[in-house]
C-alpha cells in the first residue's frame, strides 16, 4: 500500500499535496499497490471528498480533541505514525513543503524509519530506489533506501498535479490515534495574515532583481522604478541581503524565495547555482550584465551587455515614453 | 546554546561532478556552511550576549571541517566540538544518532543545553530531518523553520512562514530544539581579533560511533542543460528601445 499525507487548510487540500498524490497514483499503477490518503483534523473530512478526483481508495481522517485544533507538528507526525503502524504501507509520501517535511520527519523519527526528502521519482522495491534533488535541484541523486516502510517527500513542482482519469468515491475512514500529551508542547498559537498591499515576490508576474552590481542601497531606486512601471516586484541576490542593502524577504534563491514570474529581469547578478534554483520557475529571463562571460547568460533569453547604471535609466525613460505615447 | 553546522562546498556558477559521479568536483571551490546555519550561529551568539551563558558549535564531518568550526569561533561562539569522520557521507538517521549521543555526553559533563540550534535543511543534501530526529532522541520539543526568535521566561517564541503566506507563531518550552532559516538575523563578519582568538582555541574531538544508515547514495546526476542561445539585444543604453520591444511583445507595455 502507498499512503499519501495530505495537507489542507480548513478542508481545502494544498497544491503540493495533490502533486504528491499524483506521483502516488503513478506508483500505484506501476506496482499494483492500493493508494490511500491521510488527512489530520475533523475539518479534513471535507478534503477527503475533494480528493476523490485524485484517486485514493481510502481517505483516513485522524481526529481527536488535539488534532482538530491548530497545527502541532509532533502530534501530526504521531497521527501519521499511527496510521503507518496500523496499515504498514510500503511507501509514505508527503508534499515537499515546509509543513510536509516537518510532519514527515516527526513521523519518521517516531517510527524509527528512513526518510528521503525531495524525491522526483521512486521505484519501490528491495531496496527502494529514488531520484531526489540536492542543492535545491541543481544536482540529482540516485539513492537506495532499506526499510519496511520508506517515507518520501515529493519535491515541489517536480510532478504536475493531475486528476485521475476515472474519479473514485473514496471511503472516508475516521480514526482517533492515541497522541501523547507531550506531542502538543509545540503548536501554532497565532497567525499573522500576509500583507496583501504590494505585489508579493513569490506571485509577481514581473520581477526586477538586483545583485552586487547594483553597488548599494541607493542603486535600487531605478530597479524599484522599473518594477513599478511594469507592475512587478523587486528581488535581489544573497550578496545584497548579506550587505544589508535590502531585506531578506526579497532574496531569490535556495535559501530565499522561489519566484515564477512571466519575466525576470536580472541586473548585476552573476547567476550562481543557488540563485538560479530560485528563478527556475521564471518563463523568460532578461539579463543586464557588463560581463559577457557571466554564468547567468547561459540561462537568458535576452541580454543587454553594459553598465546597469546606464542601461536601466535609459530603459525606464524608454518605457515611460512608450506608455505616454 | 549548542549550534550544529555542516561543511559543504561553495559551489559557484556551474557544478561539475567527479568522474566516479560520487561527489561535486571541489578542485576549484572553497568550503562553507549553509546560510541557514550561519544564521543559527549568529542566533546563538546573540542569545548569549543578551542572556549570558555560553555557546558551543558542533559538526559531524572530516578533520577539515575544523575550518567551519573556527569560522563560528571567530564570530563569538565559545567552544567547538568535532565529531570526526573519514569524510564519507553519513545518512540523516546515523548523523542524528551521532549528534544526539554527543549531546548526551556533553550534557553529562557540563549540564543541559537550553537550546539546540540547527539549520532548517543542509545546503547540499537538504534532508529536512536531522534536527527533528535529535529532538525525538532527546525527548525535547522542536520548532522547525524559525525566522524570528525571542526567549521569554523559559519559553522560545518563534515566528515562521505560514503555508499560504504570512506568519505563524509557535512556542516551545526550554530545553528545546530549533531549526533556523536565513533571514532570522543578519550574521556579523568576524573581526581580526576574533579570527586570531579562534585560531588559538582548542577543538574538542570525539570519534562518533557509526551505527549504519539505511539510505545510500548510488550516484549523482546533473539535470540536462538547456541549449538555446540568448539573443543579445545590444550594448549599453542604446539597447533600451530593443528592451521596450521585448516588453511590448510580452504585453507589459503598450
Ligand atoms: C549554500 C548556499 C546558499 C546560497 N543561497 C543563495 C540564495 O538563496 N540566493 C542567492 O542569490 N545567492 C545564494 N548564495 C550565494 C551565491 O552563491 C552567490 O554568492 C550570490 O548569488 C552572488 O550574488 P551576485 O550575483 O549579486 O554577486 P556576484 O556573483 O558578485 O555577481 C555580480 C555580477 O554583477 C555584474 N556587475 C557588476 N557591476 C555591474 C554593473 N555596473 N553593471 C552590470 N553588471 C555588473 C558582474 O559582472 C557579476 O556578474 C548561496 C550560497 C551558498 C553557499
Amino acid at each position: 500500500m502507498i499512503l499519501a499525507y495530505v495537507d489542507h487548510r480548513d478542508g481545502a487540500p494544498d497544491d503540493a499535496s495533490l502533486e504528491a498524490l499524483t506521483l502516488g497514483r503513478t506508483l500505484a499503477e506501476r506496482t499494483g499497490w492500493p493508494l490511500e490518503a491521510l488527512v489530520v483534523g475533523r475539518a479534513g473530512r471535507a478534503a477527503a471528498e475533494a480528493l476523490g478526483v485524485h484517486g485514493p481508495a481510502v481517505v483516513h481522517v485522524a481526529e481527536g480533541d488535539g488534532l482538530d485544533g491548530p497545527y502541532a507538528p509532533q502530534a501530526w507526525g504521531a497521527a501519521l505514525a499511527e496510521a503507518v503502524r496500523a496499515a504498514s504501507p510500503k511507501l509514505v509520501l508527503s508534499p515537499g513543503t515546509d509543513r510536509g517535511h516537518e510532519t514527515l520527519a516527526h513521523a519518521a523519527a517516531a517510527l524509527d524509519l528512513p526518510m528521503v526528502a525531495n524525491c522526483v521519482d521512486i521505484s519501490p522495491g528491495e531496496p527502494t530506489v529514488v531520484l531526489r534533488q540536492r542543492w535545491g535541484g541543481t544536482v540529482l541523486e540516485e539513492a537506495e533506501a532499506d526499510g519496511p516502510t520508506i517515507l518520501c517527500s515529493v519535491a515541489l513542482h517536480a510532478v504536475q498535479a493531475q486528476p485521475a482519469p476515472a474519479p473514485a468515491d473514496p471511503e472516508v475512514r475516521p480514526f482517533a490515534p492515541p497522541v501523547p500529551e507531550e506531542a502538543f508542547r509545540v503548536r501554532v498559537i497565532d497567525r499573522v495574515e500576509p500583507d496583501r498591499g504590494g505585489v508579493s515576490l513569490a506571485e509577481a508576474k514581473v520581477v526586477v532583481g538586483g545583485g552586487r552590481g547594483v553597488g548599494g542601497p541607493e542603486g535600487f531606486r531605478v530597479l524599484e522604478e522599473l518594477a513599478g512601471l511594469l507592475g512587478g516586484a523587486v528581488g535581489c541576490s544573497r550578496v545584497v541581503t548579506s550587505a544589508g542593502w535590502r531585506p531578506h524577504a526579497e532574496q531569490i534563491g535556495q535559501t530565499g524565495t522561489r519566484i515564477a514570474p512571466d519575466l525576470y529581469i536580472a541586473c548585476g547578478i552573476s547567476g550562481a547555482t543557488q540563485h538560479m534554483v530560485g528563478c527556475r520557475g521564471a518563463k523568460r529571463l532578461l539579463v543586464v550584465n557588463e560581463d559577457p562571460e557571466a554564468p547567468i547568460i547561459a540561462h537568458a533569453d535576452w541580454v543587454v551587455l553594459g553598465d546597469l547604471h546606464e542601461v536601466l535609466p535609459a530603459v525606464v525613460a524608454a518605457v515611460r515614453a512608450a506608455t505616454q505615447d | 546554546m549548542l549550534v550544529c553546522v555542516k561543511r559543504v562546498p561553495t559551489t559557484g556558477g556551474k557544478i561539475t561532478l567527479t568522474p566516479d559521479e560520487q561527489e561535486i568536483d571541489t578542485r576549484f571551490s572553497g568550503w562553507t556552511v549553509s546560510p541557514h546555519e550561519e544564521c543559527a550561529v549568529e542566533g546563538a551568539v546573540r542569545i548569549v550576549e543578551a542572556h549570558g551563558g555560553t555557546s558551543t558549535v558542533l559538526t559531524l564531518g572530516p578533520a577539515a571541517a575544523e575550518e567551519q568550526l573556527r569560522d563560528a569561533l571567530a564570530v563569538g561562539v565559545n567552544d567547538a566540538v568535532l565529531l570526526e569522520t573519514d569524510g564519507s557521507e553519513w545518512d540523516p538517521e546515523e548523523t542524528a544518532r551521532a549528534i544526539a549521543g554527543a549531546v548526551a555526553g556533553l550534557e553529562a559533563d557540563r549540564g543541559p543545553f537550553d537550546l539546540l540550534l540547527f539549520g532548517n535543511e543542509a545546503a547540499d543534501t537538504a534532508d529536512h530531518q536531522v534536527g527533528i530526529r535529535v529532538a525525538h532522541a532527546l525527548g525535547r520539543p522542536c520548532v522547525a523553520g524559525a525566522k524570528a526568535l525571542e526567549l521569554r521566561d523559559g519559553t522560545a517564541v518563534v515566528r515562521r512562514e505560514a503555508p499560504d503566506g504570512g506568519w505563524e507563531v509557535v512556542e516551545a518550552p526550554l530545553p528545546a530544539v530549533l531549526t533556523v532559516k536565513e533571514g532570522i538575523n543578519l550574521p556579523r563578519y568576524p573581526s581580526v581579533p576574533g579570527r586570531i582568538r579562534a585560531k588559538k582555541k582548542e577543538i574538542h574531538r570525539v570519534a562518533p560511533e557509526r551505527t549504519g544508515g539505511r539510505v545510500r547514495k548510488r550516484r549523482l546526476v546533473l539535470p540536462p542543460e538547456r541549449k538555446e542561445q540568448a539573443e543579445i539585444l545590444g550594448h549599453g543604453p542604446e539597447a533600451a528601445p530593443k528592451v521596450v520591444e521585448v516588453l511590448r511583445s510580452l504585453g507589459l507595455v503598450r
